[in-house]
């Protein structure tokens, strides 16, 4: 980032706010970047003369006789095949230790694939935990992101689903996450001997928020490029997004833009769409599949990021603390994984989808007979049976330590059904019934 | 020709200092280093044009050089358009090269060297104005009328027609004489503005029919008129497209056209993908014969995303116009409120609540306004139904956008957040949920003279069941099993009944996803049938496990072939079961 022949450099900024500053300049870019004091900024606004920089690092100590040094292009990544396998900050610069990678320069946050081009997402992909699989099973092409409060173990769990998961490429993008997070995902990916194909651009809490804003794109423009050029089957992790967000709000507050709700800015929904909607299925074969953490406050999400969230993903991921067993389970009731359709019972066994629907409206009667319960009405017969079904239904089925394949979570789940309910109370199509109720 | 160059640039609002006259609305395009983009302008002050640009900016510098065109964003017309995928200005999406949308890359709706089998309806003399029929070609399966264009706003006379025969598109079809003598050529094409209505039709009446969804619990509760507006909030998970999807193939309209508007593209997909394989219920046509999509999902510019909406119902009145029953469905109306409101921002506008601009209500009437059951010149009626997903923000349905919405359009089908968690689909709230054409009186004629005489006091007993069953169940709540009397338990389970048997609908099985009304005529009336009897039972525990069993026989019913022997089979053993506990 040192200045080159040619360049021209400004020295006269005329506003400097914590997230931006303001130099009068001919001849610049929108997006384009630049360097403040050496540190990187983007353009975010031009008006005649006066060109606006975000400054990624923030503009602590920056002065009004800064040097500010334009690129004359946008952000880019050099993308090959030796990005396996690295480390790097939101920059996509190593922090590994190891050297540059070489390859082509790339434009982040590109253009969107034309709708006509893509595929319809079919292949499914099995995570081993049946709260997923069984309930809510993922399609390659699939954005969906787990509504975690923050002390429920959604790291943990997306690491378990990146090493049960049979892709071809695992990149994460972590945003603020903590240097223990971090060290936690880095050890648990190299325990399992499978660093080779996994990808990182990492902003830790000790990196300033606005350089979060990079990583989303740094990490699908890494995934297109093994998803187009490779054709290959690339998982894309994103944790927090919620703290992307604020970085979002920090630098739509210091450019005066009036706030929408919870104080998000009135884009939030674009914003969020632009990074969700580059998971995709080709039709040559890859795919990028977009599982991402969204931290929300005391289950509220009616906040606006959970919200826009759930309206751009095609579902949502719940974890939940079982008291009953004392274990995390997903969610049956409130989880939702929108694609199911296109692979349950297709690319599954065909009872598939009317013991998930049977199993979790009886389920749901569980929820009811529990509330019936702590407000001390009398249990009847039913709710006693519903109680105790749901009980070993989180235990064998909703737990996310539970790991078997989706057979034979449908036959665990036949048999709590019939040791708990009548053919009439299971409510599933006759032909189905002669087919797995076991006869007496 | 007004030009002008760039002055500013906030994301996608442009500032452009101009050396002639502009009009707002209108379009220009912006040199980026030899790529034109599109963009419209929404403010003028002085010589600042304030442009919205349908592209991404990325790079674009001050001083770049702007032409403008002296239209407004417009829609080209013509045979060709059925089962199109265009963008949200009308870009045909497969005539696009490569796996992006690259900017500044425009493609012509319909192909103007196409050739087309052209029948005259109209003769050398005839007296014509603006939107009568000049001719007919077959467009898939429809006789699309070669309009005189919308534009042509005085009395003409047909100076000469072409004879029956195959012309290319652009030929000219016929030449018309206005009053002052001057002649104006005619080919099949022609241009209108989107933000302006078509209103080359006679008259609007009130809406009168209904028009059949196959969805039940909107046929038979709350039933839509044709030409009718109607719109469904939900939070989402609640399956606002699921529905809006399920309505898209089982409605009885001639063609659907379907604005995905900032929504996920993976939908959009399944659209396209499925269309043409599925068939229409009723022609047994190809879905995707009767369909045009128009695309602009969410990751794909925003003020294309506003513009959406007008090019699908602009193309909608165009196809009204030839006496089609057109049903238009939009999804979602928040993401165009929500682009509007990204520009109010930009333009550093007062806001009004949530940050929206304050004309956001004036502005989703005027749209819905565009509706309607219309009788053309000729006599022909034609319609425009429009059903619109909401997506409330926090799923509160007293934000900005549903409120506004539901000043205006007539049926409201709230999807409900605990229907949906309980799997209770479609999630439609029987209770919150209206639809203002029940209180038509020419509604209510229709629906008893075409279903059955008593269907519109049928409706009503429905309604009042679902009601009282939910009393009942907000009292059992609250006082406990045995601390109600048994007849609560009965209420409560014969609205579970009605509910399971005809709300909840499988949209995923080839049998129960779509109803026919004389199938929904049948089962209502067998509902209400086993629920107007009164039923014996010793204890309140009695009551769950008897329902259950009746609610068992009828969804069989419902996941069977309409009066084949296994749905007769089912219904006998309903009624035994009824016999069981029957108050004789």
């Amino acid at each position: 980032m040192t200045s080159t022949a040619f360049q021209k450099v400004y020295t006269k900024l005329t506003q400097i706010t914590k997230a931006t500053c303001t130099v009068k300049a001919t001849g610049v870019g929108f997006e384009e970047l630049a360097t403040v004091s050496g540190r990187l900024a983007q353009v975010v606004k031009i008006i005649d003369d006066s060109v606006t920089l975000q400054i990624f690092s923030g503009t602590e100590g920056i002065g009004t006789d800064a040097e500010v040094i334009f690129f004359g292009r946008p952000p880019t990544l050099k993308v090959s095949d030796d990005l396996s396998g690295r480390f790097f900050n939101a920059y996509g610069d190593p922090i590994d230790g190891g050297p540059a990678v070489q390859g082509k320069e790339v434009e982040i946050g590109g253009p969107s694939v034309n709708p006509v081009r893509r595929e319809e997402p079919s292949e499914l992909i099995a995570t081993g935990i049946a709260g997923i699989d069984l309930n809510n099973t993922l399609v390659t092409g699939q954005k969906i992101p787990f509504f975690a409060d923050p002390d429920q173990p959604y790291n943990q769990v997306m690491a378990t689903v990146a090493l049960r998961t049979h892709a071809d490429k695992i990149i994460l993008g972590g945003m603020g996450l903590s240097n223990d997070d971090f060290l936690y995902y880095k050890h648990t990916f190299e325990n399992a001997g499978m660093i080779d194909k996994i990808i990182s651009f990492i902003n830790t809490t000790d990196d300033p928020p606005v350089e979060r804003l990079l990583v989303p794109d740094m990490a699908l423009t890494a995934a297109e490029y093994f998803a187009i050029e490779k054709n290959e089957k690339v998982l894309v992790l994103l944790t927090d997004l919620t703290l992307y967000c604020d970085a979002l709000s920090i630098v739509s507050n210091r450019m005066d833009q009036i706030p929408s709700k919870d104080s998000m800015p009135g884009s939030l929904y674009s914003d969020l769409a632009k990074i969700y909607e580059k998971a995709v299925q080709f039709p040559a074969g890859g795919s990028i599949t977009i599982v991402a953490v969204t931290t929300i406050s005391g289950g509220d999400i009616t906040h606006a990021i959970p919200d826009n969230t759930g309206y751009i993903t095609e579902g949502n991921l719940y974890l939940r603390r079982d008291t009953d067993i004392g274990k995390v389970v997903i969610d049956p009731a409130r989880s939702l994984s929108r694609l199911k359709t296109k692979v349950m019972g297709k690319k599954t066994r065909e009872d598939h989808p009317k013991v998930m629907e049977a199993s979790v409206r009886l389920n749901a009667d569980a929820t009811r007979a529990r509330t019936k319960m702590e407000n001390g009405f009398e249990l009847t017969d039913y709710d006693e049976r519903a109680l105790a079904f749901a009980k070993d239904y989180a235990n064998d089925i909703l737990a996310i330590d539970v790991n078997v394949g989706t057979d034979e979570m449908l036959d665990i789940t036949w048999e709590l059904l019939q040791k708990y309910f009548t053919v009439e109370e299971v409510a599933i199509q006759d032909d189905l019934i002669q087919k797995y109720w076991k006869k007496a | 020709m007004t030009t002008g160059i760039v002055r500013g640039i906030i994301a996608n609002l442009v500032h452009v200092e101009v050396n002639g006259p502009v009009a707002q609305n209108e379009i220009c395009f912006i040199d980026l280093d030899g790529v034109k983009l599109k963009a419209e302008v929404i403010k003028v002050q002085g010589n600042i044009a304030y442009t919205q640009v349908f592209e991404s900016t990325r790079g674009l510098k001050p001083g770049s050089p702007v032409e403008f065109t002296q239209r407004m964003l417009e829609v080209k017309l013509g045979p060709g358009m059925l089962s199109k995928i265009y963008d949200g200005l009308q870009d045909d999406l497969h005539e696009m090269e490569g796996l992006f949308l690259n900017r500044g890359e425009y493609t012509d709706p319909l192909d103007d060297n196409s050739t087309w089998d052209f029948t005259p309806i109209v003769k050398e003399g005839d007296s014509v104005i603006a939107g009568d029929w000049l001719g007919e070609v077959p467009e898939n399966w429809i006789a699309h009328k070669i309009m005189v264009p919308f534009t042509m706003d005085d009395k003409y006379k047909v100076k000469s027609i072409a004879a029956k025969g195959t012309y290319k598109l652009i030929d000219t079809i016929a030449t018309l004489e206005d009053s002052d003598g001057g002649l104006h050529e005619v080919s099949m094409v022609q241009y209108w503005p989107v933000k302006l209505p078509i209103r080359a039709y006679k008259e609007k009446p009130r809406p009168f029919k209904m028009m059949e969804t196959g969805v039940r619990t909107i046929d038979t509760l709350n039933p839509i008129a044709e030409g009718g507006t109607g719109f469904t909030p939900g939070p989402f998970g609640t399956g606002k497209t699921v529905l809006q999807h399920s309505i898209s193939q089982n409605a009885e309209a001639d063609m659907i056209i379907f604005a995905a508007c900032g929504e996920r593209a993976n939908e959009v997909v399944e659209l396209f993908v499925e269309f043409p394989k599925l068939d229409d219920p009723r022609t047994g046509r190809k879905l995707m014969e009767r369909t045009i999509i128009i695309c602009n999902t969410s990751n794909m510019p925003v003020a294309a995303r506003e513009a959406s909406v007008y090019t699908a119902m602009t193309i909608a009145e165009y196809y009204r116009s030839m006496g089609l029953k057109v049903l238009l469905l939009a999804d979602s109306t928040s993401r165009w409120a929500q682009a509007l409101r990204e520009m109010s921002n930009r333009m550093e506008e007062l806001p009004g609540p949530d940050a929206y601009p304050m004309d956001l209500p004036a502005i989703i009437s005027n749209f819905y306004s565009r509706n309607g059951y219309v009788y053309l010149n000729n006599g022909t009626p034609g319609s425009v139904t429009f059903i619109g997903a909401v997506s409330p923000a926090g799923g509160n349905l007293k934000e900005p956008v549903t409120e506004a919405t539901k000043k205006t359009a007539r049926c409201f089908y709230a999807l409900s957040q605990d229907r949906a968690d309980s799997k209770r689909y479609p999630a439609v709230d029987p209770i919150e949920s209206y639809s203002k054409y029940l209180e038509y009186d020419e509604v209510r004629e229709y629906l008893n003279k075409n279903i059955s005489p008593t269907w519109v006091s049928d409706v009503y007993e429905a309604k009042d069941l679902l009601l009282r069953g939910k009393e009942a169940g907000d009292q059992i709540n609250i006082l406990g099993d045995d601390g109600v009397p048994l007849v609560y338990h009965q209420r409560l389970w014969k609205s579970e009944l009605l509910d399971r048997i005809i709300l909840q609908q499988d949209g995923f099985d080839k049998v129960d996803k779509s109803t026919p009304m004389k199938r929904q005529c049948y089962m209502l009336e067998l509902v209400l049938k086993v629920c107007r009897y009164d039923y014996e039972f010793e204890s309140f525990e009695e009551v769950q496990p008897y329902f259950t069993t009746m609610i068992n026989a009828m969804r069989q019913m419902n996941y069977l072939e309409f009066q084949t022997d296994r749905f007769k089979e089912y219904e006998t053993r309903l009624n035994e079961i009824v016999e069981e506990r029957r108050a004789k």
